[in-house]
């Protein structure tokens, strides 16, 4: 555990030493704040209009459902295709770069340790857009009342999706010493499994069910309602594991071919 | 210490190292001696763990580099050609978080990191980021991280390659300090290098171990006999004659002649000083001596014999001559 922190302690200290925190922190709040404002203005002008009309038989329009709710949902996730891959690009690709693998590798430390405390710090410093998107969605409870329940289902949701794409960009940094390479098949991948419940939209056979459930957004769909289902965890801790566990398949390779 | 047993390594369908066996002793100074691309790199990658072998095995300190990594990990300091630093890291920074992945924690790593930063001379820059540090520098941070733990086995490979003469020395001084409490192996494809540090020497050309002995061991063992080089003022066949005639030489070859002056090369019995009386016969007889000198065979001579015996036209390639004149200037 001492050695998945030392390594977690490492990747965080380098994240801060480069511009990539302080960037990826940035673009984050750019965009995010960008989004929020717009359901934001969107939902106040609606109620407005809806009121004016008398009210009858309108929707029960709440924040949660008009400004949280797509606030994770819809755009979120895509920001995270495009700034996850900022986080993971560096992991491996960089120590190869450097020749520091070699001292990792010859550290009395196991290669899953070293995973873990990799994936740690990369979640740590993704775990600030978290708080930054909390600090956007708090001004809600100044001016208005939503319900806070869902935010922990949410919450959890926006974690375990970012978990999954940390664990796959990370293995996918263990194939090259480039860390553009890195990003860019790490981005084409995560947008594949983003859309692959198109597939839904035209065919109804097995194997596109299959590609549905694999997909990364039908699983996001309930935690954004503000309900963990127990397939929904499943399926991400299971990305999860299985980026570290081909994480560690990649690592092992890298003996026996140098 | 390390045994090296029947080593074989192959990336695909090339062999990089072959059926290599060898042993060091604990606290001894091992050079590893080949031309670039031989296997030095490749052996040494497998002794401390960050390739697999394809076929034999290596002990370290009786641990099995395969079966008992971290165990063997714990006892192996490793200095790769390049020293593994992060450049965006001080040298304290980095120095504590090499310590604390090889278990070192609290009062005991903060003085292993004092300890090594004096060692290795680099206490004045320790808080300097290691990316704004000299190659010079940067190689004695590398060397202070593979001795944080304090490691019974070093491994350094080419730890003089890219330094300037005067940190070569600096750097060759520091390894022969470290004989003795460390088993030391070190791979260099500068000859000088291996005479000056090793007590005993591996030489290996694709990926075969061609030679092992001591330097001197070496030396004297591919000679088989002595060559004494004769410059004299005289008639040449009068003097190649005279020379002949001395007890304890065999043979007597004429090098050069310029006008008067000939130059000879006298093969000698094995461990038979005949200079002496080589100078007698020539001064006795009224010629000139002009100069009398021994020329044993050296350790180019020798790596050269060794590695080029079915490769001609890449051992000039292989002879680096930049890395040869930083060496010459270090001699002198």
């Amino acid at each position: 555990m001492r050695n998945i922190l030392a390594m977690a302690g490492k990747e965080i200290r380098s994240y801060f030493h480069s511009p990539i925190a302080y960037l990826v922190m940035a673009v984050y709040s750019v965009l995010c704040g960008f989004f929020f404002y717009s359901f934001t203005a969107t939902y106040v002008v609606q109620t407005f209009r809806m009121q004016a009309m008398g009210g009858a038989g309108m929707p029960n329009m709440t924040i949660n459902d008009y400004v949280i709710r797509p606030l994770f949902q819809g755009v979120l996730s895509i920001v995270l295709l495009l700034l996850i891959p900022m986080i993971t690009m560096r992991l491996y690709a960089e120590e190869k770069r450097s020749g520091t693998i070699e001292l990792l590798l010859t550290s009395p430390i196991t290669d899953l340790q070293i995973i873990l405390g990799k994936f740690l710090g990369a979640f740590l410093l993704f775990g600030t857009m978290i708080v930054i998107t909390f600090g956007f969605i708090g001004t809600l409870f100044i001016y208005g009342n939503p319900f806070a329940k869902p935010l922990i289902a949410q919450a959890l949701g926006f974690l375990l999706f970012g978990g999954a794409l940390l664990a796959l960009g990370m293995w996918i940094s263990t194939f090259t010493k480039n860390q553009i390479i890195a990003a860019v098949v790490s981005f084409s991948a995560f947008l594949l499994f983003y859309v692959l419940n198109w597939v839904t939209a035209y065919s109804n056979g097995a194997v596109s069910r299959v590609m549905a459930y694999m997909s990364l957004t039908t699983h996001f769909d309930a935690f954004a309602k503000g309900v963990v289902d127990l397939k929904d965890l499943v399926y991400y801790l299971s990305v999860i594991v299985l980026g570290i566990f081909l994480t560690a398949r990649s690592v092992e390779a890298l003996k026996g071919r140098a | 210490m390390i045994e090296v047993e029947n080593l074989t390594k192959r990336y695909g369908p090339t062999l990089a190292v072959s059926d290599v066996s060898f042993q060091v002793q604990k606290g001894e100074i091992l050079g590893f001696l080949g031309p670039n691309g031989a296997g030095k790199t490749t052996t040494m990658r497998i002794i401390t763990g960050f390739l697999s072998a394809s076929a034999g095995r290596v002990r370290v300190a009786g641990f099995d580099v395969a079966e008992a990594p971290l165990e063997a990990k714990k006892r192996v300091g490793y200095l790769p050609e390049n020293p593994p630093v992060y450049t965006d890291m001080t040298v304290n920074e980095y120095l504590a978080f090499v310590g604390r992945i090889k278990g070192l924690r609290g009062s005991e790593l903060k003085k292993r990191i004092g300890e090594v930063s004096e060692k290795c001379a680099v206490t004045d820059v320790q808080n300097r980021q290691i990316g704004k540090l000299s190659k010079g520098y940067r190689q004695r941070v590398g060397l202070a991280q593979a001795l944080i733990h304090n490691p019974d086995v070093l491994i350094l490979d080419e730890p003089t390659s890219g330094l300037d003469p005067k940190q070569i020395i600096e750097t060759r001084e520091l390894i022969k300090g470290l004989a003795g409490q460390h088993t030391v192996i070190l791979s260099t494809h500068i000859l000088p290098e291996v005479s000056k540090t090793c007590q005993r020497v591996v030489v290996i050309n694709k990926g075969t171990v061609v030679a092992v002995g001591a330097p001197d061991e070496l030396t004297a063992r591919l000679q088989g006999y002595g060559t004494v080089l004769v410059t004299a003022e005289g008639p040449a066949p009068e003097i190649m004659s005279k020379l002949q005639t001395v007890a304890g030489v065999n043979l007597v070859e004429p090098l050069d002649a310029v006008g008067a002056r000939v130059t000879l090369e006298v093969h000698t019995e094995k461990d038979h000083d005949v200079r002496a009386e080589l100078a007698r016969a020539v001064v006795e007889s009224g010629w000139g001596l002009l100069e009398l000198k021994t020329s044993g065979m050296s350790l180019e001579d020798i790596f050269l014999k060794l590695t080029t015996r079915d490769l001609t036209e890449e051992a000039a390639a292989q002879q680096e001559p930049p890395a040869a004149d930083g060496e010459s200037i270090a001699v002198n």
